[in-house]
C-alpha cells in the first residue's frame, strides 16, 4: 500500500511540474521597510483586478537584490523593494547575470524616529548628540584631534540639558537597511560637525566611514532585532530608554512612545515630507523590464504603486505611515516608471 | 556481642532522621520544579487567551445601502465585468453619508468614510456579483469596521486618552457614540478569521491561506517522509548486515535527528530550488524539506517499535514457513504500527511548528490568495503568527494570539491522538 501511495505522490508531482512552466503571479522580495506599503499595494492589486495577487518576500534590502540580479527567467523575482538606492556595485553584477533593464521607482520617504515612553520628558537631541552617545570612536572631550572610545555614560555628560540617565538605545541589528540609514543620517550627520573628522573624508575615506558609521559595542547600544514592535514593548518597560524605528511604528503606537526632537524639528508627517526633519530615506523598489509582458499583471501592478491614490498626499499609503514625494518628484517618477524607462547610471 | 548490635542499630537510628529529610527534600524540589514549569506554561497560556480570545469576535456596522444604478452600472449594461470594476467603496461613502448628513467638508468626510473597512465595498461586491438583481434596491446590510473602531469596542482604545495621541479623534469617538446608540455596531463571530487569507487590513485579514498551506505542506510531508522512513527502519533493523558501513549509517541518522532545521533549508535551496528548479515559496518545495527534517525522527521512532516486536513471532513465522518478507508483512510491521504512527504524528506535529527552514526557501511571504495547490506559492501557520508579530497595526497583536491558539490547538489535538494510538493499540509482552 505504501508503494501505491508513493506512486500516486510521484504521479501527482509529475502532473503538477508541467504546470511550472509559466508562472502567472508576480513575484517581489526586499527591504523589510517597504514590505509594509508593497503589501498594501499588492492586496488592493489582487482585489481589484483580474490578476493574482504578487507573492512579497521580506528578505532585507540587500538580500532582494541579491536574489533580484541572479538573472532572467520565472524562478527569479520581478521586482525588489529597496530602503536604499542601488549600488553601481549592484547594477554591475545585475548586468554580468544578463538583468540589464532596470526600471527604478521611487515610492516615497521614511523618517527614522527615536522614540521614548510617553511617560518620560520627550528628548531634544541633535545629531552630534545622537553622534556622541552612540558612536564607537569619539573626539577626546579633553580638546585635540584625537579619537578615544566612547566614554559618555549619561546623557548629561554629553549635553547638560540633557537629563542625568544612563544612555541606553535600542535599535536595529546591522543587517537592517533601518541601521544602515540610521548611521548614514543620524551618526554621519553629527560626525560632520568636528571638522578634524570631516577633513578625514578626502584623505581616508575608509577610516572617515568607520569613524561615522561605527556603532558602539559596550551595551549601550542594544540590538533588539528585527522586530519593531518588541522594541515598542520595551520601551513601555522601560521609560529610560530611547528606541530607534520606522515612523509607520511611530504612527501606529503614538499612544504609547513618542518622537524625540532632533535638530528641534519632530519626526511628523509634515516635517519628513519638506525634509526638515534630518533623518529621514527614501523609498525604492526595482522592476526587471525584461519581465514586463511575460508575467501578467507586471505593468499594471506598477501602475497602481506609482497612482495618485497609493502614494499621492492623499492615498492609502499615508494611512500607513508613507511619507509621499513632492509633487513634481512624484510626477517625474511616475511619467518614467509607467513608461517603462531603465534606469541609465546612478546621477 | 550485645553491645555491637546495639551500636550498629544506633548508628542506623542516628541516620535515619537525615535520610528521611533528605528524601523529603528531594521530593519537595521534584515538586516545585513541576509547579514552576505548569506556573510558566499556565502563565503562557493565559497571556496568549487573553491577549487572543477577543479576536474572535469582530466588530461591523450597519449600513442602509442603496444599489445605485449610476454607480455600479452607469452604462446598463450588467456585464459581469462591467459590475466587477465599479467603485462599490463609493456605495459604502453614500450610506455613511447619509447616517451624518451634518458632516460636509472634506477633511471630515474623509475620517468619516474610515469608520468602515475597505473590506466593505469588496463585500458589496460580492453581494452584488452573486445576485444582480439587488441593483436599484435598498437593503440593510452589515460591514466590516475599520480596525481602529473595532479596537476601541473591544476596550483596547483608551477614550480618556488626551486626543492627539488617540488613534480616534474626538469626532471619531461621537459618531461611534451615535452610531451605537442606534443599535449600528455590534460585535458578532469572526468568521471571516477562518474563511479568508492574510491581508494588511488587520480586520480582513483571517489563517485560512496559511492553514491550507500547512494542510499541503503536511500531506506532501507524510506522503513522502512515512514510507521513506519505515522501509529505511525495516531494512536496517531486519534485513541489513551488521557492519561498519550500516553502523556508519546508524550513527548519521541519529546525528541528523539533532542537525538544527535551519541547515535543512540552507539545502533545500541549494538543493532542491537552485538545482531542482522547484519553484520558491511553494508547499511542494517546504514538504521537501521538512521531509527531510522529520525523516530522522520516524526512523528512530519506528526502529524502537520493531524492536519492541519479540523475536518469539518472527520465529513462529518462519517455523511454518513464512518467508522473511511475508513475516515482516503480515507480522512484525501490524504489531510495530502504532509505535511507528505515534513517531510519525511527533514528527509531524515538529514540522508543523517549523519556521526556520522555511525562512531560506521563501515561505516567508505575504500571500493573500488561499493556495489551491502544492505548486501555488503559501506560507504555514507559524510563519503567518511571525509575519503578524511584525505589524505595525494595534489590532494584529489579538490576531497573532489567536492564531497561537489554533496552532496550538492543532498540536495538542496530535499530540493527543500519539498518546490514544499508543494507549489503544501497543501491545506489551
Amino acid at each position: 500500500m505504501n508503494i501505491r501511495i508513493l506512486t500516486i505522490a510521484t504521479a501527482a508531482i509529475a502532473v503538477y511540474s508541467s504546470n511550472l512552466l509559466a508562472r502567472d503571479y508576480i513575484s517581489i522580495v526586499g527591504s523589510s521597510t517597504v514590505y509594509p506599503f508593497a503589501t498594501v499595494v499588492a492586496e488592493n492589486f489582487g482585489k481589484s483586478t483580474r490578476f493574482k495577487t504578487p507573492k512579497i518576500e521580506s528578505t532585507g534590502s540587500g538580500g532582494g537584490l541579491k536574489l533580484f540580479c541572479a538573472g532572467v527567467g520565472i524562478e527569479h523575482p520581478d521586482i525588489t523593494n529597496s530602503s536604499r538606492r542601488i549600488k553601481t556595485s549592484e547594477i554591475e553584477s545585475c548586468a554580468a547575470n544578463g538583468v540589464t533593464d532596470i526600471i527604478e521607482a521611487k515610492v516615497g520617504y521614511d523618517g527614522i524616529a527615536l522614540a521614548n515612553s510617553r511617560t518620560a520628558p520627550i528628548f531634544d537631541l541633535s545629531t552630534r548628540d545622537i553622534f556622541l552617545a552612540l558612536a564607537k570612536m569619539v573626539p577626546d572631550p579633553a580638546g585635540g584631534e584625537t579619537l578615544i572610545p566612547n566614554p559618555y555614560k549619561t546623557w548629561n555628560e554629553i549635553n547638560a540639558a540633557l537629563p542625568a540617565d544612563r544612555i541606553e538605545v535600542l535599535g536595529p541589528p546591522p543587517t537592517s537597511g533601518t541601521r544602515d540609514a540610521f548611521a548614514e543620517l543620524a551618526l554621519e550627520g553629527g560626525c560632520k560637525k568636528f571638522d578634524f573628522i570631516k577633513a578625514m573624508k578626502k584623505e581616508d575615506s575608509n577610516k572617515y566611514k568607520a569613524v561615522c558609521h561605527g556603532v558602539r559595542e559596550d551595551g549601550v547600544y542594544i540590538e533588539a532585532g528585527e522586530n519593531d514592535n518588541l522594541i515598542v514593548q520595551k520601551l513601555q518597560a522601560n521609560p529610560k530608554a530611547l528606541g530607534v524605528f520606522g515612523f509607520s511604528f511611530l504612527d501606529q503606537n503614538s499612544d504609547v512612545v513618542q518622537g524625540s526632537r532632533v535638530n528641534g524639528v519632530a519626526p511628523e508627517f509634515d516635517s519628513i515630507a519638506d525634509g526638515s526633519y534630518p533623518v529621514s530615506r527614501s523609498l525604492f523598489y526595482y522592476v526587471k523590464k525584461a519581465h514586463v509582458g511575460s508575467i501578467p499583471g507586471l505593468a499594471e501592478y506598477n501602475r497602481e504603486f506609482m497612482s495618485e491614490k497609493a502614494i499621492g498626499d492623499e492615498g492609502y499609503l499615508t494611512d500607513k505611515g508613507l511619507i509621499p514625494m513632492p509633487k513634481s518628484e512624484r510626477t517625474k517618477y511616475q511619467t518614467s516608471v509607467t513608461g517603462m524607462k531603465p534606469l541609465t547610471g546612478l546621477d | 556481642m550485645t553491645n555491637e548490635t546495639q551500636r550498629t542499630i544506633d548508628i542506623v537510628h542516628a541516620g535515619l532522621r537525615k535520610r528521611y529529610a533528605r528524601e523529603r527534600r528531594f521530593r519537595l524540589m521534584g515538586l516545585m520544579a513541576i509547579s514552576l514549569g505548569l506556573l510558566f506554561v499556565s502563565i503562557l497560556f493565559l497571556d496568549i487567551s487573553l491577549k487572543g480570545y477577543t479576536a474572535f469576535q469582530q466588530t461591523y456596522l450597519r449600513l442602509q445601502v442603496y444599489y445605485d444604478p449610476s454607480i455600479i452600472d452607469p452604462a446598463g449594461t450588467t456585464r459581469h465585468d462591467d459590475l466587477a470594476f465599479a467603485d462599490y467603496a463609493a456605495l459604502v461613502k453614500q450610506s455613511l453619508r447619509t447616517v451624518f448628513p451634518d458632516v460636509t467638508d472634506r477633511q471630515d468626510k474623509r475620517e468619516l468614510y474610515k469608520l468602515a473597512s475597505p473590506g466593505a465595498g469588496q463585500a458589496l461586491a460580492r453581494r452584488v456579483l452573486a445576485d444582480p438583481s439587488v441593483i436599484g434596491n435598498r437593503e440593510e446590510i452589515w460591514v466590516l469596521a475599520n480596525d481602529d473602531v473595532d479596537m476601541l469596542a473591544k476596550g483596547k482604545i483608551d477614550r480618556d486618552a488626551p486626543e492627539d495621541v488617540r488613534r480616534l479623534d474626538d469626532r471619531a469617538l461621537a459618531w461611534i457614540d451615535r452610531l451605537e446608540q442606534r443599535g449600528d455596531i455590534r460585535k458578532q463571530f469572526n468568521t471571516g478569521f477562518f474563511s479568508s487569507g492574510d491581508s494588511r487590513q488587520p480586520e480582513q485579514a483571517g489563517i485560512a491561506g496559511a492553514l491550507m498551506g500547512s494542510f499541503y505542506t503536511l500531506l506532501l510531508t507524510l506522503l513522502m517522509s512515512f514510507p521513506l522512513a519505515v522501509g529505511t527502519a525495516v531494512y536496517l533493523e531486519e534485513f541489513a548486515p551488521r557492519n561498519r558501513l550500516t553502523d556508519l549509517i546508524e550513527v548519521n541518522i541519529n546525528n541528523l535527528a539533532a542537525v538544527p532545521s535551519i541547515i535543512f533549508g540552507l539545502l533545500g535551496l541549494a538543493v532542491f530550488i537552485n538545482f531542482f528548479g522547484v519553484p520558491r515559496s511553494t508547499p511542494l518545495v517546504g514538504a521537501l524539506v521538512l521531509t527531510l527534517m522529520t525523516l530522522p525522527t520516524i526512523i528512530i521512532a519506528s526502529r524502537s517499535a520493531l524492536k519492541s516486536v519479540p523475536p518469539s513471532i518472527r520465529e513462529a513465522a518462519l517455523a511454518v514457513g513464512a518467508s522473511p518478507l511475508q513475516t515482516q508483512i503480515h507480522h512484525v510491521l501490524p504489531l510495530a504500527m502504532p509505535g511507528m504512527l505515534t513517531g510519525t504524528i511527533i514528527g509531524m506535529a515538529q514540522a508543523l511548528g517549523e519556521t526556520a527552514p522555511l525562512l531560506m526557501i521563501g515561505m516567508i511571504a505575504f500571500i493573500v490568495d488561499v493556495p489551491q495547490g502544492v505548486t501555488d506559492p503559501a506560507t504555514v501557520l507559524p510563519v503567518q503568527i511571525f509575519l503578524w508579530a511584525d505589524s505595525p497595526e494595534r489590532a494584529f497583536v489579538e490576531r497573532t494570539s489567536a492564531a497561537i491558539m489554533v496552532l496550538l490547538a492543532f498540536l495538542v489535538a496530535m499530540n493527543l491522538l500519539a498518546v490514544l494510538l499508543r494507549r489503544r493499540f501497543e501491545r506489551r509482552w
